[in-house]
């Protein structure tokens, strides 16, 4: 099974074992990551999910949707490397991502 | 600092409560008390994702089952409570135990409306608000199956979306002139009975619904005027009463809800009421409301916990919410009612636009259909009670982007 570190905005990492299909937003539920609060449950209508994608991975995980792109627009403190963790399906080729959460999803 | 709280209701609100008092590091004892036997889940895919079985139960929890024992939180799943005893804070439970608190918190949101009709008893008429009850339906629901679908709004439409998609015939029947009339303005209303009707889906506007037919297990849905509509399955969406018996009982405030203060806490110090059933202040309108959705569970849920930890409250968030029917996203930011002014920014037969709602030239809320800068930079315009001219919202060749920094500066 792939293995995700979640790392939070004090530098703290957090590996976990993710199972193909799910999301890294879902993984990081499972997995009570703290600094992904997901209000929507991933339906892509909040923006609470957000994730700096290490740049090793950016072209991989692949860019982000139209929606997606336009949610994160006008998210707080977004990157070029900016996420949403909901539209991420964790997959073979992922294993060893590292996303970074931002100090605050509102 | 209170040392045993106890939570009705393991739904979204419940659930949260539950979280942020843990994550606020508070300490004492948490018993969730919820009537289904699932964990906290997510409502909101149970008329989307879930029932088209594109879901599994596990993927709906809030949080995994080891959540509860690893963070000493007691969940006790398949009891209700039945009484509630202010002066000895206590709360009694349908098993016949009895619980102490020092502060309680009520989340036992609402429950589908009944239809008072002949025939309402009969088998295959179903309601949606519980996995069990998706789990019936979509038990029923199989390919070429008539389904009638009765009330139009996001949770009947969403299923006859799903219905339609898993090869159902499909019947909306709505009282009103309009679709989605009690949340949204006629322009969405009119886009999607459009929508529904392109896909198949026979929308019956102004029905007057006379009873159901069929002899055990419903067979027809009979209109005013005598008109039989087959259906094997019935779906009934005509909102929700809050679950307010026990509280009223109590002696607590009451009204279309329980009524809060803007902290969740009722009419006694020691309890607070937060998700579907509480009536709290609408802090961005000036008013007092009830709301059915994610935010407000979460909001509520959140509020009440820091007001038991005795520490700042969250910043509030405007109303929003969101639907998914086909391929579309309808996000909302706001409450639209009260409008006196209605902006059509794009064009819907794109399949892509929003609609402002202005109050005496105030931004109050707004509904986006696959446009999710019209939605993000709307619900910013809200939370500042902007003032844009409708002139320049309606004007595709400006951004949302600059209308935002022009707006809020």
């Amino acid at each position: 099974m792939p293995k995700i570190t979640y790392i939070d905005s004090t530098g703290k990492e957090r590996v976990v074992e993710a199972k193909n299909g799910m999301t890294v937003m879902e993984t990081a539920i499972k997995h009570n990551i703290p600094g992904i609060d997901a209000d929507c449950g991933g339906a892509c209508a909040c923006a609470t999910c957000h994730v700096y994608v290490d740049e090793a991975f950016a072209d991989k995980v692949g860019k982000p949707s139209a929606m997606e792109q336009s949610m994160l627009d006008f998210a707080e403190n977004v990157k070029e490397t900016s996420r949403l963790s909901c539209q991420i399906k964790v997959r073979d080729d992922l294993d060893g991502l590292k996303v970074t959460t931002p100090e605050s999803q509102h | 600092m209170p040392q045993r709280v106890v939570i009705l209701g393991a739904g979204q609100a419940g659930g949260q409560t539950a979280y942020s008092l843990r994550q606020a590091g508070f300490e004492g004892a948490i018993t969730l008390v919820g009537d289904e036997p699932a964990p906290p889940y997510q409502r909101p895919p149970l008329s989307k994702a879930y029932f088209k079985g594109e879901m599994e139960a596990d993927r709906l929890f809030l949080k995994p089952l080891e959540y509860y024992a690893e963070h000493n939180v007691e969940l006790l799943t398949g009891k209700a409570a039945t009484a509630i005893d202010l002066a000895a804070h206590t709360v009694t439970l349908d098993s016949g135990e009895t619980l102490a608190w020092d502060k309680l918190v009520i989340a036992t949101g609402a429950r589908p409306r009944k239809l008072a009709v002949e025939g309402a008893e009969l088998r295959n008429i179903a309601e949606l608000r519980t996995l069990a009850d998706v789990d019936r339906l979509k038990a029923t629901a199989m390919p070429g199956a008539q389904l009638v679908v009765v009330g139009a709004g996001y949770i009947g439409l969403e299923a006859a979306a799903v219905g339609v998609q898993l090869g159902l015939k499909v019947t909306v029947l709505e009282a009103m002139p309009q679709v989605l009339s009690r949340v949204a303005g006629p322009e969405i209303g009119a886009f999607y009975t459009h929508i529904h009707r392109e896909a198949g889906t026979d929308i019956r506007l102004g029905a007057r619904l006379e009873a159901f037919e069929g002899i055990g297990q419903v067979t027809g849905v009979r209109l005013q005027g005598g008109e039989i509509i087959p259906a094997e399955l019935v779906l009934v969406g005509v909102g929700v009463l809050p679950n307010i018996e026990i509280a009223l009982d109590a002696g607590l405030v009451c009204g279309n809800g329980i009524v809060v203060d803007a902290n969740m806490r009722t009419s006694h110090e020691d309890v607070y009421a937060a998700g579907d059933i509480a009536w709290r202040p609408l802090a961005h309108y000036g008013r007092e409301g009830r709301l059915e959705s994610v935010h407000n569970a979460i909001e509520g849920g959140k509020l009440a916990a820091a007001a038991i930890m005795g520490s700042n409250p969250p910043a509030l968030d405007v109303p929003w919410f969101w639907s998914d029917q086909f391929d579309l996203k309808l996000q909302t930011a706001g409450l639209w009612t009260g409008a006196d002014e209605t902006v059509l920014r794009g064009d819907p037969k794109t399949r892509s636009f929003a609609v402002f709602y202005l109050k005496e030239g105030v931004v109050i809320a707004v509904d986006a259909v696959n446009a999710a800068p019209e939605y993000i930079v709307g619900k910013k315009l809200v939370a500042a009670q902007a003032r844009v001219a409708p002139g320049e919202l309606a004007d595709k060749s400006i951004s949302m982007k600059d209308i935002g920094a022009r707006a809020l500066g």
